[in-house]
């Protein structure tokens, strides 16, 4: 039963929104790293990773992981926060990467970021709005932890590029 | 509970927190808006690592403590930080000039931390690396911006390098406890670390047309507790409201 269980709690945790990308749910964006059952405490364990140290949506994420199963009557939710392995954006389905790229941000190039990132090698990042790579980085970061600002050549127009990590 | 190597886990939180804490004098006054939001941002993953620190020795300790306890209700001499992250800000090429010779020292600190025996250090260094890279270009691109930029840009960044020079050296020595944790395998011996360290600065100096001051006698003793009158200033900033309101919830 328990089994059945979590198999609708995955289903559930899809209608967690990210609060900063809320076209993405917590599963697409690969923050929900386990679920488990605790016979003992008769709890649920919902297991998180933050995407960058300093993310201000994590407690948000939490909260609202605990209040979206709470209204399914999913009680006894406990969420727990890991580490280890660290989130990478190669975690983001190619499902997640078309929908970043339609609502006008870029997506993560695949193949997190690698050391010629230290020495200032950048990567052709192609604009979500016209597809040219005639793009040039403005800031290494951009409207939230995870984003660079962009602007491309062409269209002119400046676009957020969710950097490798 | 008494928790192992608990001065070892603070000397990284607390640099961590104070640093982080100096950053974020720039929201709302950087440069440009972009920079604005880059220090910020930079500020909030070294407040985030730091975090991540003081709950686990909460849960090491396991006194009842949150994270919040360690932050804001410790005083001076109980600090472990490096004296570097103390000082002040001063103009925005000192900021960046303490930013890239500190992202250097602390990207190749955590590529060594990676290999601890701790896992929780281990899994600690393999999340803050990914974000340090960044921290390390954006500050680098601006040491070359600077030193090749105008004849203005160029003075202002080698004076900041003349003024904090002297803070640098502490980063790459070990303290008591940090002994302690290097002769467990446990901890980074930061001595080793010169080396890597000096020649990446000397390249990237030497390209911005800037050089580090030749004999600098080299402060220390932060990370033992003895620090500058400037932490004082910052930890009464950042505590007043628990010390005022004891208990008081955000």
């Amino acid at each position: 039963m328990v089994e059945v269980e979590a198999d609708l709690i995955w289903e559930y945790l899809k209608m967690v929104e990210d609060p900063e990308i809320p076209i993405l749910n917590v599963i697409e964006m690969g923050i929900v790293r386990d679920l488990k059952w605790d016979e003992g405490n008769k709890k649920w364990h919902v297991v998180i990773t933050p995407t960058y140290s300093g993310c201000p949506a994590m407690k948000a994420i939490e909260e609202d992981i605990i209040e979206v199963l709470a209204e399914l009557q999913v009680k006894n939710v406990v969420v727990d926060t890991v580490l280890s392995p660290p989130w990478t954006t190669d975690w983001m389905t190619d499902e997640a990467r078309e929908k970043l790229r339609s609502t006008g941000i870029a997506p993560p190039e695949k193949g997190s970021a690698d050391k010629g990132l230290l020495m200032g090698k950048v990567k052709d990042i192609a604009c979500p709005r016209c597809s040219s790579t005639n793009t040039i980085m403005v800031s290494q970061f951009g409207t939230t932890a995870c984003k660079a600002l962009y602007k491309c050549g062409d269209c002119l127009e400046p676009f957020d590029y969710f950097k490798c990590i | 509970m008494l928790m192992e190597h608990k001065e070892y886990y603070l000397t990284i939180a607390d640099t961590l927190l104070v640093l982080g804490q100096r950053l974020s004098e720039w929201c709302g006054h950087g440069p440009a808006i972009e920079e604005d939001i880059a220090l910020s941002n930079v500020a909030l993953d070294y407040i985030g690592q730091a975090t991540s620190l003081y709950k686990e020795i909460a849960l090491k300790e396991n006194l009842g403590k949150s994270e919040d306890d360690y932050a804001f209700l410790r005083d001076a001499w109980e600090y472990r930080n490096a004296l570097i992250v103390e000082i002040t800000n001063g103009d925005y090429a000192k900021t960046i000039a303490r930013q890239f010779v500190f992202s250097t020292w602390y990207y190749h600190f955590l590529e060594a931390l990676e290999k601890s025996n701790d896992t929780f250090l281990q899994g600690f260094a393999q999340k803050s690396i990914k974000e340090v890279r960044y921290h390390f270009q954006h500050s680098r691109d601006w040491i070359l911006r600077m030193g090749g930029g105008t004849e203005e840009s160029h003075r202002r960044l080698q004076n900041a390098l003349n003024e904090m020079w002297e803070f640098t050296g502490e980063l790459m020595t070990n303290s008591a406890h940090e002994m302690e944790a290097i002769a467990k395998g446990i901890g980074v011996d930061n001595v080793a670390l010169k080396e890597t360290f000096d020649r990446i600065v000397t390249a990237v100096f030497q390209e911005a047309n800037v050089s580090a001051p030749a004999d600098v006698w080299m402060q220390k003793g932060g990370k033992e507790g003895k620090h500058s009158e400037h932490l004082g200033f910052i930890l009464a900033e950042m505590q007043f409201l628990q010390r005022a309101y004891p208990n008081s919830k955000w």
